[in-house]
C-alpha cells in the first residue's frame, strides 16, 4: 500500500442514497482471481449501455469535463451490500482517492482504509454544499489532510473527519495490518494455550 | 455469568471471550477467530497475498472451504460431474482447488456429496457453534449467529489476515435488542419478519451494531427460521445478528458431524447455558415488533429496506418529506418500472427463484413443496428451485419433494448460490419480474436490468402457481 498524506483532486458527485457494492463493482465481474482492470468495470451498470460496453453520456462520470475526479461525492450510507473488496479495488482503478458521503458501511470502509481509499464522513450540509460545487463547477478541487484529518473546500472552510488512529498510522506510512497482528503471535498463542479448541475443520 | 458484577450481552460474552488483545486508543482489539469459512470468489487474491509473503495458514484446522458462487447449478452429465462452461469461473474453482490443496484447508469441491453454500454447510456439518467467532469473505456471514456465534462477513484483506494469523482487528460494535414479540399467524414466516425489521428500520439503521433478536416469536422459530432472520442482518447494516443458544439450538447441533459428543457434549451444554445475555444487560438502541401484527412482506423497490405487507400499496415519492428519500423512491420505481400507490398483489411475474443462503434449507424447500404439491406452475413462470447443499437436495430427494416440484413444472437444480447474485449463468433476462427467497434486490442483483421482489418461500410458491404476486394466506385458506 502507497502512503496516503495528502488528496488533491477534483471532486464529482452521485447523489444518490444506499449505493450498494453491487452497483459499484457488479458480480459478474467477481469471476477474477487477482485486483487488475477493474476499475472499468466500476459503476459498470449505469456507466455504459445496454452492451457493457458504449459509455452512457448521461452518466456523470462520463462526461468530459469530470474526468480525472479523484474525490467522489455519494449520498448517504455508501457501499452497502455484499463484503466484496473488489468494490475499493474498482474505485481505485477508476481513478478516486476519496469517497465523501455522510455514512459509510461497516465492510466497506473497513475494506476501503485496507487499500488506501480513504470514506470522509461530513455532515449533510457539507454533503450538500459539496454537491451543489460538483454540478455547478466540475473544475472543483478539494484538498484532504490525513494527519490533520482536514477537508478543506473551495472557500478554505476547513472540515474536520473521523479517523481512527490505527487506520491513519498505516495510511500515512504505507503499511497494512497484517504486519502488527503477525507480531502478535506470541499472545496469539498464549491466547491459544488458555482456550481449548472450538472445532476442527479436520475431525 | 457477569464480568466484574456488570450484567452482560450474549455479544459481550462473546467479544470478551475472544480477545487476545484489548482495543485501545492507538488500536482496535484484535480478535481471535474459532472458525474461517472460505469460498473461491473472495479468497484467491488472500491466498496470492500469503505466497508473496511466504506464510502460511496458521490454522487449516480451524478453516474450510466450499464452492458455492461461480458455481453452475445445470445437471451432472453421464459421468456424475457437472460441467463448469464458463472459462473464467473454470479457473477460479481450479485456483480455489489449489489454494486449498497447497494450504492443507478441508475442502467441499463441486459435485462432493457435503458441497454448498457456505452459509448452509456450517450449520449442517455441525461446525457452527454458540459462543464462536466466525468469519467469511461474505456478508451472509451473519447467519450463523443463530446459534449464538459471533459471525461477520469480512473483506479479502481480511480474509487474508484471518488465514496467516487466526485473529482480526476489531472495533467493538455498538448492541441493539431487535424484539419480536407475540406469535406469527398461519403463513407468515421468518422471512418476513426480518423484512418487516429491515423496512422499519431501513437499510443503514444498524450500521455500527450487532443486533440480538429477542422475544417470543424469535424462540418460537425453528433453527432454520432463525438462521434466515439473522442472514439479513446485513441487510439492515448490522454485521452480525444473533439469537440467545436454547434447547432448540442444542437439539438442532446434537449428533451432526463436527458436534462434540460423549462428555464433551456435556461440557459444550453448560458453556453454551451461560451465554444469554444477563437480566439487566444494557443495549444501545432497542426496537419492538409484534409479530402477531405481521402479514406476509414483499419488497418493491431496489434496497431489502423497501418492502412492505404484501396487501399493500408502493408508497408514493410525493409524500416522503426527506428530498434523498424522495429520489431514491422515484429511481427505484423507476427502475422497477412501478407506479406509486400501485398494488403489487396481481402484479404478473416471469421468474420464481427458491434458494440461496437466506432460504434454501430443507424446512423452506418443505414449505414450498407443501404449497406446491397438487398444483401447478403458471405457464408463464420458470420456477427454479436450489437447494442450499448437496445434503439438502439428498433429503429433499430421499422425501419425494423433487418430484413433486418437477411435477407441478418446477426446475429442480444442483446446489449453489444460483441466482441470488447471478455469477453463474442462472440469472434474469433485462424487464424480467421475479418473486425470490433470496436477500437482495439490488439494482442489477439477479440479472442485469432484473427486477426483484423479495419474499418468503411460501409467497414465492403462492406467486409461481398464480403466476402473479399471491397472498399465500388466501391459497392456505382455500379461498381461491
Amino acid at each position: 500500500m502507497e502512503k496516503l498524506k495528502h488528496i488533491q483532486g477534483s471532486i464529482v458527485s452521485i447523489p444518490v442514497n444506499d449505493i450498494d457494492t453491487d452497483q459499484i463493482i457488479p458480480a459478474r465481474f467477481l469471476k477474477v482471481t487477482d485486483k487488475d482492470g477493474l476499475g472499468k468495470a466500476a459503476f459498470c451498470d449505469w456507466r455504459y449501455q445496454e452492451d457493457g460496453e458504449t459509455p452512457n453520456p448521461d452518466f456523470v462520470l462520463n462526461k468530459p469535463e469530470y474526468q480525472g475526479a479523484s474525490v467522489l461525492i455519494a449520498g448517504n450510507n455508501f457501499g452497502c451490500g455484499s463484503s466484496r473488496e473488489h468494490a475499493p479495488w474498482a474505485l481505485l482503478g477508476a481513478g478516486f482517492k476519496a469517497v465523501i458521503s455522510t455514512e459509510f458501511a461497516d465492510i466497506f470502509r473497513n475494506n476501503s482504509l485496507k487499500n488506501g481509499l480513504l470514506p470522509i464522513v461530513v455532515d449533510a450540509e457539507t454533503q450538500q454544499q459539496l454537491f451543489s460545487l460538483a454540478e455547478e463547477d466540475p473544475s472543483t478541487t478539494v484538498s484532504v489532510n490525513v494527519e490533520a484529518q482536514t477537508l478543506t473546500l473551495p472557500d478554505g472552510r476547513e472540515v474536520g473527519f473521523p479517523l481512527d488512529g490505527f487506520s491513519k498510522y498505516c495510511l500515512l506510512n504505507g503499511v497494512d495490518q497484517l504486519g502488527y497482528l503477525l507480531a502478535l503471535d506470541d499472545a496469539v498463542q498464549s491466547f491459544e494455550a488458555d482456550n481449548p479448541q472450538r472445532v476442527a475443520t479436520k475431525a | 455469568m457477569t464480568n466484574n458484577g456488570r450484567p452482560r450481552t450474549l455479544f459481550e460474552k462473546v467479544w470478551d471471550a475472544h480477545i487476545v488483545r484489548e482495543q485501545s486508543d492507538d488500536s482496535p482489539a484484535v480478535l481471535y477467530i474459532d472458525l474461517h469459512l472460505v469460498h473461491e470468489v473472495t479468497s484467491p487474491q488472500a491466498f496470492s497475498m500469503l505466497r508473496e509473503r511466504g506464510l502460511q495458514v496458521r490454522r487449516p484446522d480451524q478453516t474450510i472451504g466450499t464452492m458455492d458462487h461461480s458455481t453452475p447449478t445445470t445437471p451432472r452429465n453421464e459421468l456424475g460431474i457437472i460441467p463448469v462452461a464458463d472459462a473464467m469461473a473454470a479457473k477460479q474453482l481450479d485456483t480455489f482447488t489449489k489454494n486449498c490443496s497447497d494450504y492443507g484447508i478441508p475442502m467441499y469441491a463441486l459435485g462432493d456429496e457435503h458441497q454448498g453454500i457456505v452459509h448452509v454447510i456450517g450449520p449442517e456439518k455441525g461446525l457452527t457453534q454458540p459462543g464462536m467467532t466466525i468469519v467469511c469473505g461474505d456478508s451472509h456471514t451473519s447467519t450463523h449467529g443463530a446459534f449464538g456465534a459471533l459471525a461477520f462477513g469480512i473483506g479479502t484483506s481480511e480474509v487474508g489476515h484471518v488465514l496467516a494469523t487466526q485473529t482480526l482487528l476489531q472495533n467493538k460494535p455498538r448492541t441493539m435488542a431487535v424484539n419480536v414479540d407475540g406469535r406469527l399467524g398461519e403463513g407468515v414466516t421468518a422471512k418476513d419478519i426480518i423484512l418487516a425489521i429491515i423496512s422499519r428500520i431501513g437499510i443503514g439503521g444498524g450500521t455500527g451494531h450487532v443486533f440480538e433478536y429477542r422475544g417470543e416469536a424469535i424462540r418460537g422459530l425453528s433453527m432454520e427460521g432463525r438462521m434466515t432472520v439473522c442472514n439479513m442482518s446485513i441487510e439492515g447494516g448490522a454485521r452480525a445478528g444473533m439469537v440467545a443458544p436454547d434447547d432448540t439450538t442444542f437439539e438442532y447441533i446434537r449428533g451432526r458431524r463436527h458436534a462434540p459428543s460423549g462428555a464433551d457434549w456435556d461440557a459444550a451444554i453448560a458453556s453454551w447455558r451461560a451465554l444469554p445475555s444477563d437480566d439487566g444487560a444494557v443495549f444501545d438502541k432497542e426496537i419492538t415488533l409484534r409479530a402477531d401484527e405481521l402479514i406476509p412482506m414483499i419488497t418493491y423497490g431496489t434496497n431489502p429496506g423497501m418492502g412492505m405487507p404484501i396487501d399493500s400499496a408502493v408508497p408514493t415519492p410525493e409524500n416522503e418529506t426527506d428530498f434523498n428519500k424522495k429520489i431514491a423512491l422515484d429511481k427505484a420505481l423507476a427502475y422497477m418500472d412501478l407506479r406509486p400507490g400501485q398494488k403489487l398483489l396481481g402484479k404478473a411475474i416471469d421468474v420464481v427463484f427458491i434458494g440461496s443462503c437466506t432460504n434454501s434449507r430443507i424446512s423452506d424447500l418443505r414449505q414450498a413443496a407443501e404449497f406446491i404439491q397438487g398444483r401447478k406452475v403458471a405457464d408463464s413462470v420458470r420456477m427454479m428451485v436450489v437447494p442450499g447443499s448437496q445434503q439438502v437436495k439428498k433429503q429433499a430427494e430421499s422425501e419425494g419433494l423433487d418430484l413433486i416440484f418437477r411435477e407441478a413444472g418446477a426446475e429442480w437444480r444442483e446446489a449453489g448460490c444460483s441466482m441470488c447474485i447471478a455469477m453463474n449463468g442462472d440469472q434474469l433476462q433485462p424487464g424480467q419480474y421475479a418473486v425470490s427467497t433470496s436477500n437482495r434486490n439490488f439494482e442489477g442483483r439477479q440479472g442485469k436490468g432484473g427486477r426483484t421482489f423479495l419474499a418468503s418461500p411460501l409467497t414465492a410458491a403462492a406467486s409461481a402457481v398464480a403466476g402473479a404476486v399471491t397472498d399465500p394466506r388466501v391459497m392456505l385458506a382455500g379461498l381461491s
